[in-house]
């Protein structure tokens, strides 16, 4: 028994991590060890990719490419390969990935349970709407193929099914033609909410790439930083090398609270806005700012942190999103890391996919047990009244109730459960 | 002008270390792969992920008993035949169950064979076409667990303690040669030969990433001895030297 923890370092519970390591051998260890759950990287945050007491299959040693196509660009890899061993692989061959969340640190089998989605969800959806094939075994030994076109209704479950139609052993994904690395930014200073909304919904069809950064401690109207990127085709510019730092240990308190909060985020604010011309960057920094910051996550100190990431409706987003930075200024909580975007006019591919059409709100929370709790609460409701939804990828605590409202494909997702497969979210949330 | 490819050949090409060395030998360069297993699915997937990540490499994968003398010779004079090896990669092995080696002496045979017998016939069987050649590198994996018997793992550490002394015997003899021999002493690195130790996070278990990268270094410096990662020359270095009364003490 080894100690697990998720990314948002909320609980250290023993688990039997069983390790698979190659794709032939894996249903007869997976029958043999079941019940248990597929994890990766473990970058969800909250507790979709933890089995305390039972059983881990470890995925991240298989890792290996199985086949490409240089012409088509369809790429198959064993589930955990890294989305930046892809990147790092096909763009100098003059491909990319045509989604990635904002980490490229997490597995392909990672991507497509929880289907993410990043900065060019308006342009191409999500992780899913790329994949073409998926290998799913299931724990009784049995080995499904499908995709879009084959076995929708499987993979429909599956994208996005949060490892709990079985394990995805591997994928075939559509990689994305790209002339190189490098990107045209701009950032934009915003000083409401009603600039965020007019500035997202001008860059939507120009610009493929929009994410914004906001001070959620001035209050209601927000203030933040609008970005936006799109390819670019630079000659002879040399790359950035890679260079990472780490956080060497966990701090005994959480390095975030009120007073570095609003200290760091005013002075974050104002030089972003004097810096705001338009530039070049390479897609590493542009598309995953943290990923140099080894286990950034220690900072919020032992007691760990959540991220709490809904999404609701435009119609009632303007409200919604009002009332809850109006709720967490109050509070004093919240951190540097908190993102306001806007999602494109589309369905996702899994039923139990986050994505909807509106606006999304992701904030880090430091960890501080009852105060945490009754914001969420206050959270919570306003979500529910807006009829909107919380990210499965990042939760580790929702109500199942509201839990429910937000995922009205749940029943139909059901029957896909693989009864081999649990997790601590899916007893939460859905009781086995 | 066409530039020669590196030939490589890797023994026990399946193993976690391995597979990565390969995967950061075709990032340098392209290369001629010789993958050497027992088990022909692996070697094929390990295979074909080398060829996607370098498709101007070429693999041969070949599926042997790594017991059979009469097999290990014919493999070496082979390979050997198309001429000239740049590096020899000799990296299998299994960690056995100590208390299973004391219980039943087929295990402990198995375990010393596969783990001391075995590369030695390999290194052996490479090292005169080396010499006969005069260049190339011979890297053999021995373990920091060669370095000092203790009880919770004597029969895997006297097999990489054979491993050791057999490695400073054929630097000796290639001394005077242009052929290199490399011995790595990988601490606990976490692969799944040693995953029921693994713990999460700051374990003390070496990433396998960041062994294959110091195995790579060394070979390409021509040391003798690679301590991976080099904190254990350190450690190790103190292990040694610890006096026994103090030694007998630890439940290591």
């Amino acid at each position: 028994m080894v100690a697990v923890s998720s990314w948002g370092r909320l609980s250290q519970s023993e688990h039997q991590v069983h390790f698979l390591t190659h794709r032939h051998p894996a249903p007869v260890q997976i029958r043999e060890t079941a019940p248990g759950l597929a994890h990766g990287m473990g970058r969800s945050y909250g507790d979709a990719a933890l089995n305390p007491g039972g059983c881990l299959w470890n995925t991240t040693s298989l890792d290996r490419f199985i086949s490409l196509d240089e012409r088509t660009g369809q790429l198959a890899c064993e589930t955990g390969v890294l989305l930046r061993d892809i990147q790092r692989l096909m763009m100098p061959r003059g491909w990319i990935l045509p989604v990635t969340p904002g980490t490229q640190l997490i597995t392909v089998g990672g991507a497509i349970a929880n289907d993410v989605h990043g900065k060019n969800h308006h342009v191409l959806g999500c992780f899913g709407d790329h994949v073409l094939r998926l290998t799913l075994l299931r724990t009784d030994g049995e080995i499904i193929e499908c995709g879009p076109d084959l076995l929708p209704d499987w993979f429909a479950a599956t994208v996005g099914g949060i490892g709990l139609t079985g394990v995805i052993l591997s994928a075939t994904i559509q990689l994305r033609r790209i002339a190189g690395p490098w990107l045209n930014t701009e950032t934009i200073a915003y000083a409401s909410l009603d600039q965020f909304f007019q500035q997202a919904d001008d860059s939507e069809a120009d610009w493929e790439h929009t994410v914004s950064w906001i001070d959620c401690c001035v209050g209601s109207q927000g203030r933040g930083l609008f970005m936006r990127g799109n390819p670019v085709e630079v000659e002879n510019r040399a790359e950035p090398r890679d260079r990472s730092f780490g956080m060497p240990f966990v701090p005994p308190f959480s390095l975030v609270n009120r007073w570095s909060l609003r200290l760091f985020n005013a002075a974050y604010f104002n030089l972003k806005k004097r810096k705001a011309a338009p530039r070049i960057m390479h897609y590493q920094p542009f598309f995953y700012p943290l990923d140099n910051l080894l286990e950034w996550n220690r900072m919020y100190g032992p007691k760990g942190f959540f991220q709490y990431q809904c999404v609701v409706p435009r119609e009632t987003g303007d409200d919604a999103i009002q009332a809850m930075l109006g709720d967490i200024a109050r509070s004093g909580e919240g951190s540097f890391l908190a993102v306001l975007k806007t999602f494109g006019n589309r369905q996702p591919v899994g039923m139990l996919s986050f994505p909807q059409p509106g606006v999304t709100l992701a904030l880090d929370f430091s960890n501080k047990a009852m105060q945490t709790a009754q914001l969420f609460a206050r959270l919570d409701a306003i979500v529910r009244e807006a009829g909107g939804r919380i990210y499965l990828a990042k939760d580790a605590r929702m109500p199942r109730d509201l839990f429910e409202a937000g995922y009205p494909r749940l029943n139909e997702f059901l029957p896909y459960r693989d009864r081999g497969i649990s997790s601590a979210m899916s007893r939460r949330l859905m009781g086995f | 002008m066409l530039i020669q490819k590196k030939r490589i050949v890797i023994i026990g090409a399946t193993s976690a270390i391995a597979e990565h060395c390969a995967r950061l030998w075709v990032n340098q360069s392209p290369a001629d792969l010789v993958l050497v297993g027992r088990d022909t699915a692996k070697i094929e997937q390990v295979a074909a992920d080398l060829l996607i990540r370098s498709p101007e490499s070429a693999v041969q994968s070949h599926r042997l008993d790594f017991t059979d003398p009469v097999q290990i010779r014919r493999l070496a004079d082979e390979i050997a035949d198309y001429g000239a090896i740049d590096i020899v990669l000799i990296a299998h092995g299994s960690l056995p169950d100590q208390a299973a080696c004391q219980q039943d002496l087929a295990a402990c045979r198995e375990a010393l064979t596969l783990n001391g017998i075995s590369p030695v016939l390999f290194a052996e069987a490479f090292a005169g076409h080396m010499q006969k050649a005069n260049t190339g590198a011979l890297i053999i994996i021995g373990s920091v667990a060669g370095d000092r018997g203790r009880k919770s793992n004597y029969v895997y550490g006297s097999a990489k303690g054979l491993v050791t002394r057999y490695a400073q015997g054929l630097q000796h003899r290639l001394a005077d040669s242009n052929v290199k021999v490399v011995l790595i002493k990988p601490g606990p690195t976490d692969t799944p030969m040693t995953r029921h130790l693994k713990q999460q996070g700051d374990n003390g278990l070496a990433s396998v990433e960041k062994v294959a990268k110091s195995i790579v270094k060394g070979a390409s410096r021509g040391q003798l001895v690679v301590y991976a990662p080099v904190k254990w020359a350190w450690i190790m270095m103190v292990v040694r030297h610890l006096p026994y009364f103090l030694f007998k003490r630890l439940n290591v």
